[in-house]
């Protein structure tokens, strides 16, 4: 099957960021995802010949990686976070909840190609623990019930805002994103919420900041 | 100590992430300092300041710029690494989301330092808002003659590349980040001969950490002596240090280096009600827990490793008595193996070893010989593989051991999760306020 028009013109663009065009490989893979929703093998064959190397030499690039899906992820991929600390606080409890609500396991996706799932380690927000994704937008401080609660959301067609970001699009529009495509949402999810204000917060609370320069 | 907001001292303003928000508060007017200093000055200001690398290993940034050698014909490249994978670690994230503009005037004026015309910000690709914001921030910098040809009119120029990973932690370990931004798996490189002269394309590269470059504008803006005013001698300055786990108000903190962990707890509102720290990792889980005993502690580089353990990312993890350990490093050490990347046999094979016995453990059915198994094993991978995932992997379970040995005992009659039962560590257990 033929990629969608425009795709080689977009795979330029991307090697056209860097000095040597190697390099745009990675970006490259997120795009056919955003083209295809997975890694296809038309899509892998396209970036090797652009590059100039072996179709065999790109997947064994994009097998290293975890983005890169073999087969259609879902519209939407969810990840809850099992690394221990998210795991402990309540991770593993949403992850076993929502597997079980979903009916498909790590790595998997609905029949009716709506969800896949993937026990995700960490996202590198542990002060938001648990935390779970939705097409990587940041969904912090999850129960089982807020976990539950979004994909009934998607599932009924209704609108899910992250809480770190923009309201939560399909996994190709977001693999375009990550291909370096800008998307206008940058200011998307406004300012920092309560825990990244914590400390400031706290500091202001007390009086404390930090010493002015002396300037002289 | 006194919290001292100074990267995030203007994160409650809702645009502190946008060229207007950071140019309100003194924003690049430290990258037009350093344009009028000669690369040469700006590096020293950076070695006087005594700025230690925040990204876990703690290295003197200012040295690590001077190590790229000059006038040698060759091109040279900043490569920031921005791939935050270390569980635990959650600090660098929130500054994309909340300061990009910090990070891009410290790319800036860095590249300069070290005559780079070309840099690359790596930002791990699971997390798209840190990816958009900073390619909105990148963008209004060129916009504004920040970024491009002829900086400010100073002859200087630079091209600024925001690139996406694909999910692999070992992508944050430098020389395999480097493979990965070269477009190849992201395997770790033999040192040397170290990026300081042949790392991007084999050409001189310095690679920093996120937090560590937006360090550098403060330090240009406002002086050494200022910049040294907080921490100590042998870690100045100050950290964003995130606060996670069973504690009241988890968040970010930033604070000078030699605050206590006592300290930057009871700011995080303490312990959750009616229990208390069992065991804290300073900075990651690649770094050996400590207990409640050391909570006093300073968190600076050298008394941390004299307490034995390290600083790593500055980002505590604090569990309660409700937390199995055999759980928690069977967890990590899980998380090892997965990311592995196979290239080095002792971290390929050792964490599949590992992980195996120590399961046995988490499921009650340990023997007593395993023990010194599990040791051995640790022992055969120190100190045995190209990068620091190997060392880290074998860092857990003979830290654990160090301090709840008993608990690896009960894992020969007893399951973990029967021991400590699970929902009591959760935080929606109702035990926490």
């Amino acid at each position: 099957m033929a990629l969608p028009d425009g795709t080689r013109e977009r795979l330029s663009e991307i090697v056209a960021r860097y000095p040597q065009p190697r390099s745009a490989l990675l970006p490259m893979l997120h795009l056919v995802q955003a083209e295809e929703g997975y890694v296809t093998p038309d899509g892998l064959a396209l970036c090797a010949e652009m590059l100039g190397l072996s179709t065999a030499e790109a997947a064994a690039v994009s097998s290293f990686y975890t983005m890169y899906q073999r087969r259609p992820a879902g519209e939407f991929h969810i990840g809850v976070c099992i690394n221990p600390l998210c795991g402990i606080l309540g991770g593993d409890a949403i992850w076993a909840a929502l597997s079980e609500h979903l009916g498909i396991g790590h790595d998997e996706v609905t029949p009716d190609g709506k969800f896949s799932l993937e026990r995700i380690e960490c996202q590198a927000a542990c002060t938001h623990a648990p935390v779970m994704t939705a097409n990587w937008e940041y969904l912090d401080q999850m129960t089982v019930e807020s976990a539950k609660g979004v994909v009934d959301k998607i599932r009924a067609g209704e609108p899910v805002q992250s809480t770190r970001g923009p309201v939560v699009r399909s996994f190709r529009d977001t693999e375009r994103t990550v291909a370096g495509f800008d998307d206008g949402l940058a200011d998307e999810g406004g300012g920092a919420d309560a825990l990244m204000l914590a400390g400031l917060n706290r500091a202001k609370e007390l009086g404390q900041a930090a010493p002015e320069p002396k300037r002289g | 100590m006194a919290l001292t907001p100074v990267i995030t001292a203007h994160w409650d303003e809702p645009d502190s992430h946008t060229m207007a928000g950071y140019k309100r508060h003194a924003g690049y007017t430290g990258l037009s300092a350093a344009l009028a200093k000669t690369p040469d000055e700006v590096i020293g200001i950076v070695k006087d300041s005594g700025l230690r690398g925040r990204g876990g290993a703690g290295f003197p940034t200012g040295l690590k710029w001077s190590f790229v050698p000059q006038g040698d014909g060759k091109p040279h490249y900043l490569v920031v690494n921005a791939d935050e994978s270390e569980p635990g670690a959650c600090k660098d994230i929130p500054i994309m989301l909340a300061n990009p503009h910090a990070l891009v005037e410290g790319v800036l004026i860095t590249a300069y330092a070290i005559r780079a015309s070309h840099a690359f910000i790596y930002i791990r690709g699971e997390v798209p808002h840190a990816i958009r914001r900073v390619m909105a921030a990148v963008r209004d910098a060129y916009a504004a003659g920040y970024a491009g040809k002829n900086v400010l009119g100073s002859g200087f120029d630079i091209e600024i590349v925001v690139h996406s990973g694909a999910g692999a932690y070992i992508c944050g370990e430098e020389t395999a980040l480097l493979d990965s931004l070269e477009g190849l798996r992201g395997q770790p490189r033999l040192k040397p001969p170290f990026p300081a002269t042949a790392g991007l394309y084999a050409a001189p590269t310095v690679i920093n950490n996120v937090e560590t470059i937006c360090n550098i504008p403060t330090i240009i803006n406002n002086g050494v002596d200022w910049f040294r005013s907080f921490g100590t001698e042998k870690s100045p300055g100050f950290k964003v240090f995130a606060v996670s786990g069973h504690v009241n108000r988890p968040g970010i903190y930033e604070a000078p280096l030699g605050i206590t962990m006592r300290e930057l707890l009871e700011h995080a509102g303490g312990v959750r009600e009616g229990r208390e720290v069992k065991f804290w990792l300073p900075g990651g889980s690649s770094v050996p827990m400590l207990t409640a005993e050391h909570l006093d502690t300073p968190l600076t580089y050298e008394d941390i490793a004299a307490a034995g353990s390290m600083l790593g990312t500055g980002t505590p993890m604090v569990f309660d008595e409700t937390t199995s350990v055999v759980r928690a490093v069977t967890g990590w050490l899980e998380f090892y193996k997965h990311e592995s990347c196979g290239k080095c046999t002792p971290c390929r094979e050792g964490t599949y070893w590992i992980v195996d016995v120590l399961k046995r453990f988490r499921a009650g059915k340990g023997t007593p010989e395993d023990l010194p198994k599990l040791e051995e094993i640790c022992a055969q991978i120190f100190g045995r593989s190209f990068c620091a995932l190997g060392d880290a992997a074998a860092t857990p379970f003979p830290a654990a051991m160090k301090y709840f040995a008993s608990e690896f005992a009960d894992g020969t009659r007893a399951a973990a999760n029967d021991l400590f039962d699970p929902v009591a560590a959760t935080i929606f257990s109702g035990v926490a306020s």
